[in-house]
């Protein structure tokens, strides 16, 4: 795949780079040779993550299997001036473990224990590197789950949630990671270990732990976290609903939420998405349809029943071309199958560059016929996954890698499909982080001083400012606001 | 010269700020004053008020969504959303009556900086989990923002949980957004009576740990029973334990009946029907049992399952009377004053069993005696002392009231 060309990464410190045989001997000698990564082969696995237009051979990748490592790992990097770039399992897609040539990649894969499951406090206290789904797989025997549930929690790990506060298309009923996080041990760069919250609600003093989840690995490495499991439902059962047009299943929306009834997950997908998803997932989609919701509620059999039936009742009077309850878990689990798999299934068809852009529900007609008009004029094709109870709108523009100029201007459709988001009222990003692939785009949601209180919080962590360099913050600029400080 | 200002918006909120810091003036920040006898005593001859920043400046029921100027009244904001259906789901308590003020005194911004949730947040979360956006100004007087006004936001760093729970020492919030929820059609109780604490938080952390959504989970010590305003329930002498169930009706009849027959081994469980139920959940937010008393008052968060050790633990250094809140996690725990509350035996208690420990009620020359918040370890005491300084390098920002060197 060629690489993208809209943002650019600084030049590698030299210096740094020129001393690398030496840095991989020292991180060697303190953590054992087989936790680090030296050779260009080993290294070139880490090149990238999944955004995969962009690739940079890291310096070295050092895999450390305790807190005292990685802090041994950082304090060491911290005097040598040597910058560093956390990673879980390398699932963003916003370039937010993209290493750099000149730094130093700290996985925390080997991280991966569970140290303690309490039913009763209903806490389970687990390394970082557990992947998201690892961790309600281990409660599930108990009917107990982890909430947050982004698409990728198969592979993504506790410690990429935490860094991008990750999302899920359940989080509209038990929110994202920072409302499930508890308490974090965390590595910060001179190698001070800090412990952040607990087995408690509520921190004491400044909320530093809601600093610390979404940051983007940019103020410290999280190494244990404390989360929140809950009990899951009795059951949950899908329906389908389809509609004539968009605007039409976004009233309805507003009508279920209106009527006080918040489901576990509203979805929404349009018609390219809907036809792309069936066909891989044959879970039944309508496909004469415009726009397709997923609505799922949660409770005992009758309660469910009764639910959906209220639903039923209100989609009516939005003209629904199809009203489908699912009639069994098989059927549950090919809907959802179909959603899951969308990105899979649309990345099966062509390259895309998947959006994360919010908007307010109220607007969401307005926003896909802007959509459609700005593809439109770059001569792409979109589709459109939505997480409509909580306005997250993830546009999915379709281009071909191998031809660079419409790579180009997938990226440039995707920046103007953002700045659209921000100007209905929405944000840059729901839940896929800011990363490379937003940062430059920060100042159409942020002023400079908005900005500026932003990299001060940074310094406050990070006074050398080695962690995760190049994310996040627009390059220019970033000396004259951290001297104005 | 300053004195003690209103401004109107947040353009004069920035002036204010940037002559105060200009001037090395150290000012109270307030919403209304009503928690103004909580937290460290300061000496700050002015004060910034956000009382002249009024009014709701959007409400979209269908999204969820409200967005307030800091000072309107906690009351005018739940006067709205209750007119369509809806609530501050985090249910925040009162606090002011529990140092002798007026009720119903409390800003919708005052309830963000001290961050009070009340028992449903065992289920929904607290205040900071419901703050979406904020506009604000701080020391230096800049107007910054964080977050918007939609339910999911990565964009950049959180500064929105950064400043709930701060007590006015960062910034000055200007105008706040936040998400709403549907009140639940229907409500129903069940209480047991006369359970030994032990017990009565296993049954509340049983009833947790139910697919049943328990919203409310609280225990009674009989001495705090006796202050409870609903005379039937005040009347049982007993210490009393309480499950609230919300949702439609048809759903709390059902989740009733599974959770009574889950239970029943604990004894004889009484239900409580919406009226009465709304009467109660109603007066603990208003921490009803807590009032009219000069007793010290502490609030300590920890495992629900250390509650009641940490009650005993500290009933062996003092006379203590103990609401739990939170399935046991929340206690609120009086003790018969001294001049230290008891500080060092308390935090002594909460260093074994993990948690924190704010002391609530307390005259003002023991509040300046003790630490009134929680003390904070050596590394997260220098990152707080540097977030302060990133906010407000001059430091004039409510000076002292969480924390005496800064």
């Amino acid at each position: 795949m060629r690489a993208m060309s809209l943002v650019a990464l600084p030049e590698p410190d030299a210096k740094i780079v020129a001393r690398r045989e030496a840095i991989v001997e020292d991180l060697r000698r303190l953590v054992g040779a087989e936790a680090v990564i030296g050779d260009e082969d080993g290294r070139r696995a880490y090149e990238t993550d999944a955004l995969t237009a962009y690739r940079r051979l890291p310096l070295a990748v050092v895999l450390p299997a305790s807190t005292e490592e990685v802090s041994r790992v950082l304090a060491y990097c911290h005097q040598h001036g040597i910058k560093v770039v956390a990673r879980g399992a390398g699932t963003s897609l916003s370039g937010g473990a993209l290493p750099a040539e000149d730094a130093v990649v700290v996985g925390v894969s080997r991280m991966n224990r569970v140290l303690e499951i309490d039913y009763m406090n209903r806490i389970a206290r687990v390394e970082v590197g557990i992947t998201n789904l690892g961790i309600s797989d281990i409660v599930k025997a108990r009917d107990f789950f982890y909430a947050p549930d982004p698409s990728s929690q198969l592979a993504c790990t506790l410690a990429g949630n935490i860094g991008m506060n990750s999302g899920g298309a359940h989080c509209l009923k038990y929110g994202v990671t920072t409302n499930n996080v508890l308490g974090l041990k965390m590595v910060l760069m001179d190698g001070d270990v800090v412990e952040i919250g607990g087995a408690h609600l509520d921190s004491p003093g400044y909320d530093l732990l809601g600093l610390v989840i979404g940051s983007e690995g940019q103020l410290g490495i999280a190494t244990e976290a404390t989360v929140r499991i809950l009990r899951a439902a009795e059951g949950a059962r899908p329906m389908l609903l389809g509609f004539d047009t968009s605007e039409a299943a976004g009233q309805c929306v507003a009508a279920i939420i209106g009527a006080g009834i918040v489901p576990v997950a509203i979805e929404f997908m349009d018609r390219p998405a809907i036809h792309v998803c069936e066909a891989f997932a044959k879970a039944g989609y309508p496909l004469e349809v415009e726009a397709m919701l997923i609505v799922e509620v949660e409770g005992s059999n009758e309660e469910i029943t009764d639910l959906l039936s209220v639903i039923t009742e209100i989609a009516k009077a939005f003209a629904p071309k199809t009203i489908r309850i699912s009639q069994s878990a098989e059927q549950s689990a090919a809907i959802w199958k179909g959603r899951k798999a969308a990105f899979g299934a649309i990345g099966r068809i062509s390259d895309y560059y998947c959006m994360d852009g919010v908007i307010p529900l109220g607007k969401l007609g307005e926003v896909l016929v802007a959509i459609s008009h700005i593809c439109d004029k770059h001569g792409l094709k979109v589709a459109n996954i939505f997480h409509a109870g909580d306005g997250n709108l993830h546009p999915l523009v379709l281009y071909d890698a191998n031809d660079a100029a419409q790579a180009e201007r997938a990226e440039q459709a995707g920046h103007e499909i953002l700045e659209l988001c921000v100007a209905s009222g929405g944000c840059l990003t729901g839940e896929h982080g800011v990363g490379i692939e937003k940062r430059d785009l920060m100042r159409v949601q942020f002023t400079e001083t908005d900005l500026a209180l932003q990299m001060r919080i940074k310094t406050v962590f990070d006074p050398k400012w080695l962690l995760n360099p190049a994310k996040v913050f627009p390059l220019e600029g970033r000396s004259a606001a951290l001297e104005a400080a | 010269m300053l004195a003690n200002i209103r401004p109107v918006d947040e353009r004069e909120c920035s002036r204010v700020l940037a002559e105060a810091t200009a001037s090395h003036t150290p000012v109270a920040v307030l919403g209304s004053g009503s928690k103004q006898q909580i937290g460290r005593p300061m000496h700050t001859a002015t004060s910034v008020s956000t009382r002249g920043l009024r009014g709701i400046t959007l409400y979209e029921p269908s999204e969820m969504v409200m967005s307030a100027r800091a000072g309107t009244p906690l009351e005018q904001v739940e006067e709205a959303l209750a007119g369509r259906g809806q609530m501050l789901a985090f249910e925040p308590v009162e606090l002011a009556p529990l140092t002798g003020g007026e009720p119903r005194q409390a800003t919708i911004a005052g309830v963000f900086a001290t961050n009070m949730a009340g028992a449903r947040r065992i289920k929904v979360g607290a205040a900071r989990d419901h703050l979406l956006g904020v506009r604000a100004v701080n020391g230096r007087g800049e107007i910054f923002k964080s977050g918007g006004r939609v339910m999911k936001n990565v964009t950049g760093y959180d500064l929105c949980r950064g400043l709930s729970g701060s007590w006015g020492t960062l910034a000055v919030m200007c105008e706040v957004t936040f998400r709403v929820m549907p009140v639940p059609e229907d409500t129903c109780t069940l209480v047991l009576l006369g359970l030994p604490e032990e017990i009565a938080i296993e049954v509340l952390c049983a009833a947790m740990a139910t697919p049943f959504e328990v919203s409310g989970a609280v225990h009674l010590q009989p001495a705090l029973v006796a202050r409870l305003w609903h005379e039937g329930l005040r009347r049982q002498g007993q210490a009393l334990t309480a499950l609230r169930l919300e949702n439609f009706a048809k759903s709390t009849a059902y989740r009733g009946a599974r959770l009574k027959e889950h239970l029943k081994a604990y004894g004889e469980i009484h239900e409580l029907d919406r009226e009465n139920s709304s009467a109660f959940w109603d007066e603990l937010r208003q921490l009803s049992v807590l009032q009219g008393s000069d007793a010290q008052l502490w609030r300590i968060s920890t495992s629900p399952s250390a509650g009641p050790k940490v009650v005993a633990a500290i009933s062996a250094y003092m006379e203590c009377r103990a609401f739990y809140d939170w399935s046991g996690g929340l206690v609120w725990a009086e003790v018969l004053p001294t001049t230290d509350a008891g500080a060092a035996d308390v935090r002594r208690v909460i260093a074994t069993h993990g948690g924190h420990a704010t002391l609530i009620r307390a005259e003002a020359d023991v509040r300046s005696a003790v630490e009134v918040f929680q003390p904070l370890e050596a590394g997260l005491q220098k990152l707080s002392r540097k977030l302060k300084a990133a906010f407000d390098p001059a430091g004039i920002l409510n000076p002292g009231r969480m924390y005496a060197n800064f």
